[in-house]
């Protein structure tokens, strides 16, 4: 493999792992031809924990605060998929003020998580302020899931059955305020990032992905929206309280990198949107399942339970064999699926365009290698 | 050759426009805290560890030392030992080490506890120059809190105060099955008789 690199008068360059605009220990192995990608190669594993087969040794209940470290972006929706997942199996029903409360939790949690992809993606490209703003933002955030959460970055906050805390009137005003503060924002974002000719000119045209491939590689999240495909878990397979709220998908129409920065920009609007409606729905009610047991040993079978992450469908498929403990759990990650489609993305461009094909993957490399 | 211009204007144009948005945010007034002179209240569900609720009416820790904790902790961090004093209903616990550098403040301990004894502390300097500095021994912890608040300090027992507690209870357990069995063994008689 390494020998046809002097004949043919290529040469072979390491992005990575310790590489900053990797986002994480991502290696890719790229084969120039100049400064043209001839192949590029991902490298992954650097990052390998085990959590599929730490799930083997634990009971159901040791196993959640993994579901927090796998991708520690959007860790909510992946508690949120876990349970789900349990519940379905052990056939508990979750109060209706639970869901509201995990869905207006997974959404602030998608937004700080979609806020740091545009901070750190714009700083790959070049533009060190946007990321100033963007954790501006994303720090009030974090202040309003800390107030409920507990924490700041790896969340553990459902249980099987429901949530364990309430929300209350402080973090209920809070968010109101941030809604409207985060609306009055969007046109220094408008000036500062979407409009700005370098912006453009760096991102318009690269990175085409079409809809066959998208189709072809299995991707799903903003980078199959950014191609055009409506495709969200959110409105294809509706789960928890999401049918009862009222939100669009934000599809681009080109498949570029600008596309896919617009998809993750406008999808921020819809998930205020999602919080608005459900701060203003929220039910009265209990916040738990009554009887879930402390000691769970659901019956043997099968299930699989996909949700909507920040970077698209993440599945957790339990195979139980009655006892305490999972027999396996498998864990379809959707960075590990986008990032397949990075090789034949990149061929032909600038290796400066690499770099920006790979931000737009938004991968997050702990999942990719879980 | 129009557009030309036009894409470089507009350009300059959108450049002027972050321009702009920069310079308002300079003159807004700063929001930075100056960390050692200023602090940030801890949010009220602020995960520190986990620590003993000083009970309001009694002044000591809840802890039973039933082990539900240790069970249900994912890293297996927490070693809980109680002893059944004499005159007591329960169970005490007389050792609750917590070895926090493993932990992951998950909170399944402070759920699953029967008596609720455990909190989380506001506590975030945890910066220690051993790895043992991590481990946190609670009923320590918890006289240095009684301590600070000026509440009667609950002493740790000793080695050799467990050893008659637990000698003493073994004895009252050795009496008590004797009881049973000289009840039982009265009572055989009497069934015989009926019989």
């Amino acid at each position: 493999m390494f020998e046809r690199g002097l004949e043919e008068k290529t040469f072979w360059l390491n992005l990575g792992p310790q590489h900053p605009s990797t986002h994480g220990v991502l290696r890719v192995l790229l084969e120039m031809d100049g400064e043209y990608i001839v192949t590029a190669e991902p490298v992954i594993g650097y990052g390998h924990r085990g959590h599929e087969h730490m799930a083997e040794n634990r009971n159901y209940q040791q196993f959640l605060p993994n579901m927090g470290r796998v991708d520690y972006l959007h860790a909510l929706a992946f508690n949120q998929g876990y349970c789900m997942a349990v519940e379905k199996l052990m056939g508990i029903k979750v109060p209706e003020r639970a869901e509201y409360i995990r869905v207006i939790t997974a959404e602030m949690n998608r937004l700080t998580s979609h806020f740091l992809w545009v901070g750190a993606y714009l700083m790959d490209l070049g533009a060190f302020t946007p990321f100033l703003y963007c954790f501006d933002d994303r720090e009030h955030l974090l202040d309003l899931l800390d107030r409920i959460t507990g924490s700041r970055l790896t969340y553990c906050f459902y249980r099987f059955g429901g949530v364990p805390v309430d929300l209350d009137e402080e973090f209920i005003a809070g968010t109101r305020a941030f809604i409207k503060r985060l609306r009055s924002r969007w046109p220094d974002y408008d000036n500062l990032v979407t409009k700005n000719i370098i912006f453009i000119k760096r991102t318009k045209d690269v990175g085409v992905i079409t809809k066959e491939q998208c189709v072809q590689y299995g991707l799903t999240g903003p980078m199959v929206r950014g191609s055009g495909i409506a495709y969200d878990i959110r409105k294809s397979e509706p789960y928890s309280a999401y049918p009862e709220f009222d939100f669009e998908i934000p599809i681009g129409d080109n498949g570029d990198v600008y596309d896919r920065y617009i998809v993750r920009i406008r999808e921020m609007e819809q998930s205020l949107r999602i919080m608005e409606q459900a701060l203003n729905k929220l039910p009265e009610g209990p916040i738990m399942a009554e009887k879930v047991p402390k000691r769970l040993k659901p019956a043997a079978g099968e299930v699989y339970q996909a949700v909507e992450t920040a970077r698209g469908e993440f599945g957790c498929y339990i195979v139980s064999q009655g006892d305490i403990k999972p027999y396996r759990i498998k864990l379809r990650v959707p960075s590990f699926a986008n990032l397949s489609i990075l090789p034949e993305a990149s061929v032909d461009n600038l290796v400066a365009d690499v770099v920006a094909i790979l931000g737009s993957i938004d991968v997050v490399v702990p999942e990719v290698d879980r | 050759m129009i557009d030309y211009f036009k894409e470089v204007l507009g350009g300059f144009y959108s450049l002027l426009a972050g321009m702009a948005v920069t310079i308002r945010y300079f003159v807004k007034p700063i929001v930075t805290v100056q960390y050692p002179r200023q602090k940030i209240e801890m949010s009220p569900r602020y995960r520190g560890y986990p620590q003993l609720i000083i009970d309001p009416e009694t002044h000591v820790h809840r802890c039973i030392a039933c082990d539900m904790c240790a069970r249900i902790c994912p890293s297996q961090l927490i070693t809980v030992e109680g002893t059944k004093f004499p005159g007591e209903k329960q169970k005490r616990a007389t050792k609750y080490i917590h070895e926090h550098q493993y932990c992951s403040l998950c909170g399944l301990c402070t759920e699953v506890c029967p008596t609720d004894a455990l909190e989380y502390s506001k506590e975030y300097r945890l910066a220690g120059f051993r790895r043992e500095d991590a481990v946190i021994d609670h009923l320590v912890l918890l006289q240095q809190r009684q301590y600070a608040v000026g509440l009667p300090v609950t002493p740790i027992p000793t080695e050799a105060e467990i050893a008659a507690a637990m000698a003493e209870e073994a004895a009252a357990k050795e009496a008590k099955a004797k009881a049973a069995e000289k009840a039982k063994a009265k009572e055989a008689p009497a069934e015989e008789v009926k019989k």
